[in-house]
């Protein structure tokens, strides 16, 4: 249960699968988009609400060759440059995209939870989606005649995400901004979950939500691990990373060096840390 | 009278409406990052009845002491009255009508407020790849009014949007009514030379108000379609002392 983000990337993650790495601005679990560009995975299809730094990340070092997103930028700062580059220019490859509004893969991650087909409700409407996404169709009420949109639910092959903490069961805490986690995590065949730190005993935190060993496959103690991203109670956000980011993705030149230097060429997050300096 | 930019014009324009509503009651606003979160939390600093501010990332009734670069920042889950997770506050909270405004902004817009977020170009085929939706399509649909903060020009004000993200009053009056829409769309457009609202009749956005030193032509210039006025076209009142040094002291906070 408990193992290091290395074994669980090689042993749970495989060359062609759905992958949902989720955070909502908080979160994120960057350490886990690392390691999976080190052991070079390919042709993965991610999905993510909010792709941002770390999946512009593993789309610019070749990984990925489809995403299902609803908003794909750097908050606050503006495009996510490798993301554009795939979409516009094709670099390094095709990336095809399966397009929604954030309400609609919140409704699809919710449906993968409970185990329906598929998930409704009322959106896209006198929007062009539809016209260029397959996954949106309508579903009338049985019980009004309301037509609804119908989007089918998302079962990732992989669900990973960052959390607060673990005990040594492998019970995992999380609180603040829930995001998707839960629903990530409970719509995915496999799991892994990073986590600030290992405890005897999960103490009460108001508001947190506990998701259970038994529906998790590997927890990895990564302190740091959503970073730039933050961990309420640990971390702060690191807006100024956020910014850099611009300038170091913008070019190819640019990002293919740091990828090489911070990522393939460290051995695991620790060093990664060490190399970029926080 | 303090020089002041375009930019805090508009925010203090969009913060006076949010005090208007938040004095009837009527401030449950979701708020996007940047021009609108800025406007959002001067209106707390300026007017006695605050608007109650939620962010898609799952704040209720937040209270940053400063202003947030994303809509999850730390600081906005540590002063908020509640946190919920993503799919709860698009469902619970924005699909079941329980937020009387939103604010929405994009890379188009057209005379009917229809606004485009995702790509200019064809959609195969971009010319630029926005960042896309996001909340968007359904804070158009089901937000009980919608205020738009855009800078304007020929380029983003066009006839037509490349790509509909989200809807404003689609081909024109009647549209929001035959989707089934519960919401009442925009409002306002609050640009950085005039105020835009839609016209009753035909629903195309006409100027209600110019910025103070602004001409009709300049406005007409910097849009893509035969802009038209009201009958009555008002001068938007300058920024106060106290509006622009409450808002100046948020933004150095």
């Amino acid at each position: 249960m408990i193992t290091s983000l290395r074994e669980a990337v090689a042993d749970h993650v495989h060359d062609g699968d759905t992958l949902a790495l989720e955070g909502f601005t908080h979160l994120i679990p960057h350490a886990a988009g690392h390691e999976i560009i080190r052991q070079q995975r390919r042709n993965l299809h991610l999905v993510r609400m909010t792709p941002d730094m770390v999946y512009d990340q593993l789309i610019g070092a070749g990984c990925v060759t489809k995403l299902t997103f609803s908003w794909g930028g750097n908050p606050g700062v503006g495009s996510l440059q490798r993301f554009r580059d795939a979409v516009e220019n094709q670099w390094p490859h095709p990336l095809e995209i399966e397009e929604h509004s954030h309400a609609g893969m919140a409704t699809r991650y919710a449906a993968g939870a409970a185990g329906l087909p598929f998930g409704m409700l009322r959106g896209y409407v006198g929007t062009d989606l539809p016209k260029h996404t397959s996954t949106i169709k309508t579903v009338e009420c049985p019980f009004t005649g309301e037509v609804l949109a119908a989007v089918p639910a998302i079962n990732p092959d992989v669900g990973i995400i960052h959390a607060q903490r673990a005990d040594r069961a492998g019970n995992v805490q999380i609180w603040g901004l829930l995001g998707v986690q839960k629903e990530a995590v409970l719509a995915s065949k496999r799991s892994i979950v990073t986590v600030e730190e290992v405890v005897d005993e999960l103490p009460a935190v108001p508001g947190a939500i506990v998701l259970p060993s038994w529906v998790l496959t590997a927890v990895c103690l990564v302190p740091g691990g959503a970073h730039p991203s933050f961990a309420m109670g640990f971390s702060v956000r690191d807006n100024a990373f956020y910014k850099a980011w611009d300038a170091i993705s913008k070019d190819r030149d640019a990002f293919t060096t740091w990828i090489d230097k911070h990522v393939i060429g460290t051995a695991d997050f620790a060093e990664y840390r060490e190399s970029v300096g926080f | 009278m303090t020089e002041y930019t375009t930019d805090e014009l508009m925010i203090v324009n969009a913060a006076r409406h949010l005090g208007a509503l938040a004095a009837a009651d009527k401030s449950r606003c979701f708020v996007g990052i940047g021009l609108p979160s800025t406007a959002a939390n001067l209106a707390r600093r300026l007017y006695p009845i605050e608007p109650v501010l939620i962010y898609e990332s799952g704040c209720i009734g937040s209270k940053p002491a400063r202003l947030p670069l994303s809509i999850g920042d730390g600081e906005l889950a540590e002063t908020s009255d509640a946190v919920v997770s993503v799919p709860e506050i698009f469902a619970y909270w924005l699909q079941a009508g329980r937020i009387d405004i939103g604010f929405l902004s994009g890379a188009q817009l057209d005379k009917y407020a229809n606004i485009n977020s995702t790509v200019i170009g064809s959609y195969e085929s971009p010319k630029t790849r926005l960042p896309g939706a996001g909340g968007a399509p359904e804070i158009a649909a089901s937000a009980g009014a919608v205020m738009v903060i855009m800078r304007q020009s020929a380029r983003a004000f066009v006839e037509r949007c490349d790509f509909r993200t989200s809807i404003g009053f689609g081909d024109g009056k009647g549209d929001r009514e035959r989707f089934g829409l519960r919401g009442g769309g925009p409002k306002w457009v609050i640009t950085d030379l005039a105020v835009m609202e839609p016209d009753s009749a035909t629903c195309e956005l006409v100027v209600v108000a110019l910025h103070p030193g602004v001409t009709r032509e300049q406005v007409v210039a910097a849009t893509g379609w035969a802009l038209r006025f009201a009958d009555e076209v008002a001068t938007t009142a300058e920024p106060t002392e106290n509006e622009l040094g409450t808002l100046r002291s948020l933004q150095a906070a």
